[in-house]
């Protein structure tokens, strides 16, 4: 396919991988901070092919994964209940919460709704006139736009029967708490290039100046990630600290204006738990106060006093972080599968638990180990 | 016989008109289910299996085992609720027939008759029914499979989704051939007969909420003959498999696991029309994990590889086979793949529903 197997070329790939060999000379950690980037990675085998030389640790940006565990068991609480249609994307449903997940609300009679793009939210607003629908707005700056282009919807419509769970964060902020953590070694970034689509990446620059950084835009296919690699590698090599852009022909310095636009009418800062991480100042959008009409939580205030239970075992926190990766866990692949997960991070489709677990976990040393056949 | 009905474009018998939609008085045992058993399913199925009528068909055992010298009987059951009821290359009807004598013929048996239970939804239009059977009965003149029994029932509007179908096959497996996902060993070759993931991506891209244009089409069909012709080659056969739910990816696993051996591909080879791929793009999902109604693996020796290939090809169900991997003894009970850069990565199972990625 056009723009799509040029990215994935074998010959390609073996000559810019050979280029990278020659570029490094030290021991580099890099952290791709999408988790779409690091399943490119899974899938490909690429973390098999690069240099032994370059240690990629994979970041927070996995929209499922980092929603907060308050905020799943508030959507479970109002998926439950009779006057509610839940909607919400598909990976959310497997999410476990402090006793279940929206699958099991579904299975029990809840009426959860599985889309592929928010706006349907309005129609089955229009068609359950008796009901109030639910629509559970999650992910970082990607989804922002066109949940945002809902609730002006919702408001320019008149439909009364809507409202927005939001959980929404920031990847710049993310950044900022892991550069500001001690127990976080990484010294250069590949940015979430769609991300950057919709923002740009101005917004980094103080950021790759302030901690001595470099973070470089980078795409989703192999080749962009090689490419972006190559880029970081490059100014480590050489002392630098700048926002470059490997992604261009998708990215644009100062992004997406009219979408930006539309989540600044809508949403405003503040300050957002992540699931495994803790608060991050200044990372997530909420309903600006003249929408407060459709917020989930102000129109359901009886969620507001839930108590939650995280899993003792999930060590996810430290896998967002950086700070370990999957197959490190004790319970990788024991307690803690894609059929039984612990943490989000084993559940989403971006989800680096995840990934591991599907594309790599039986590969050791470049090795395939053996199943259990017995079991 | 059948033949002496003219399907084509279905138009409800007079009996059958006064009801629209099917109501609960078609289930109930009387007179309505007998004109629709009479005026649809009778005519549409016509054979003298069913024409018996009685509670029970009786089968000949003489005519069972009577010109191939088969010694052995395959029998094999499989429940169809796909939504929507009709789709783009096919619909359900058709998936129920194809879906039972492909089962049949993964065995290596030659499929003979086939039960037909059917769970109608209240309400559901006649018209849509009509168009459903008459597939069916085109699908098993095509197939050469007689249904020998059915059943009918009627459940309340909001308890099914307008048709449920269950077929039930009975084929006979010629003397010689001995098929098992247990008989993969290393050193065998793996092919497949066409395009994956056509069917999932026909569905998908009419899911709800999911719409978009495409010339996908189901790659619904018997593959009975394509195995028959296989079969009359060669008995050396170790394996064979139909990719539907789970797509390749689930089959070759479930090989792995029976066989315990290893399986080893290129994902480059795998044959995937641009269409097909250009969804799975759009949509996060990968053509490995799509369900196909048409596709299946073979598995055998390599020294019989070329021979099957070419047999496979002068089909019209097989003209896209294809080589993609081989049996190994490394790794066993794994499925892994040389990726399009040259990496290496393990193909798992799916792990549950395939759902669309966030962004």
């Amino acid at each position: 396919m056009k723009f799509l197997e040029e990215y994935r070329d074998a010959g390609l790939t073996k000559k810019l991988l050979k280029d990278l060999e020659k570029l490094v000379s030290h021991e580099w950690t890099l952290m791709e901070v999408c988790g779409g980037q690091t399943h490119s990675i899974m899938r490909s085998g690429l973390d098999q092919m690069l240099p032994s030389k370059i240690n990629l640790v994979h970041g927070p940006g996995c929209p499922v994964c980092v929603t907060p565990l308050e905020l799943i068991d508030k959507a479970i609480l109002l998926a439950s209940r009779p006057d509610v249609i839940f909607t919400s994307f598909g990976d959310m449903l497997r999410v476990p919460g402090s006793n279940k997940d929206l699958f099991s609300v579904k299975a029990n009679g809840g009426d959860v709704r599985i889309l592929y793009s928010p706006l349907d939210s309005l129609r089955i607003s229009r068609e359950n006139p008796d009901k109030t629908v639910v629509f559970f707005g999650i992910g970082f700056e990607t989804t922002a736009p066109p949940n945002a282009m809902v609730v002006l919807q919702a408001k320019s419509q008149g439909i009364h029967n809507f409202a927005m769970l939001v959980s929404h964060v920031t990847v710049p902020a993310a950044i900022i708490a892991l550069m500001e953590s001690p127990d976080v070694q990484v010294d250069g970034f590949l940015a979430a290039g769609h991300v950057c689509t919709v923002m740009g990446y101005w917004e980094y620059e103080p950021l790759a100046e302030k901690y001595r950084v470099p973070i470089v835009v980078t795409g989703f296919e192999p080749v962009d990630i090689i490419h972006g690699i190559m880029k970081c590698i490059t100014q480590l090599e050489r002392g630098t600290f700048q926002v470059e852009n490997a992604y261009a022909r998708s990215v644009m310095r100062e992004g997406n204006l009219p979408a930006q636009t539309v989540i600044n009418r809508v949403f405003e800062i503040c300050d957002r738990p992540w699931r495994g991480i803790g608060v991050i100042p200044s990372s997530g959008y909420r309903l600006r106060p003249e929408y407060s009409q459709f917020d989930a939580e102000v129109r359901f205030p009886e969620i507001q006093s839930i108590e939650t239970k995280e899993s003792d075992l999930c060590m996810s926190g430290l896998v967002l972080q950086g700070r370990m990766k999957p197959d490190q866990c004790p319970t990788f692949g024991k307690e803690c599968t894609p059929q039984t997960p612990l943490g989000a991070t084993m559940v989403s489709s971006e989800g680096a638990c995840a990934a591991y677990y599907r594309y790599g976990r039986l590969f050791q040393n470049n090795k395939v180990i053996n199943q259990d056949l017995n079991g | 016989m059948a033949d002496k009905v003219d399907f084509s474009g279905w138009t409800c018998p007079r009996p059958l008109q006064n009801y629209p939609t099917i109501v609960l008085g078609h289930g109930s045992g009387g007179k309505m289910m007998a004109d629709l058993i009479q005026h649809l399913f009778s005519k549409a199925f016509d054979n003298d299996l069913l024409n018996q009528m009685a509670d029970s068909t009786i089968l000949d055992l003489s005519r069972v085992f009577s010109s191939n010298g088969s010694d052995r009987l395959a029998f094999t059951t499989d429940s169809f609720v796909v939504s929507p009821l009709v789709f783009p290359g096919g619909n359900i009807g058709e998936l129920a027939i194809y879906g039972t004598v492909n089962d049949l013929a993964m065995s290596g048996a030659i499929p003979l008759y086939l039960s037909a239970g059917f769970i109608l939804e209240e309400g559901l239009p006649m018209a849509t029914l009509g168009e459903v059977v008459t597939s069916m009965s085109k699908a098993c003149k095509l197939a050469g499979v007689e249904i020998a029994t059915g059943d009918t029932k009627v459940v309340n509007r909001g308890h099914g989704d307008g048709i449920y179908i269950n077929t039930t096959g009975i084929g006979v497996i010629p003397q010689g051939v001995n098929i098992s996902p247990k008989n993969a060993r290393p050193g065998d070759l793996i092919l497949v007969n066409g395009n994956i993931g056509d069917h999932g991506m026909a569905i998908m891209s009419l899911r709800s909420g999911l719409e978009f244009e495409t010339t996908i089409k189901s790659d619904t069909a018997p593959l009975n003959k394509l195995v028959e012709s296989i079969l009359a080659g060669t008995k050396e056969i170790h394996c064979m498999r139909d990719a539907t739910r789970g797509g390749l990816a689930a089959v070759l696993n479930e090989l792995a696991y029976s066989s315990k051996i290893g399986i080893e591909f290129d994902e480059r080879s795998i044959p995937v029309q641009p269409e097909v791929n250009a969804a799975c793009e759009m949509l996060g999902l990968d053509p490995l994990y799509i369900a196909n109604e048409g596709k299946f693996v073979v598995v055998l020796p390599e020294n019989q590889a070329d021979k099957v290939l070419n047999t496979m090809r002068e089909d019209p169900l097989g003209k896209g086979s294809v080589i993609i991997g081989k049996v190994v003894e490394n790794h066993p009970g794994v499925v892994t793949a040389r990726t399009s850069i040259g990496g290496m990565r393990v193909v798992d199972l799916p792990a549950g529903e395939l759902l669309p990625r966030i962004c």
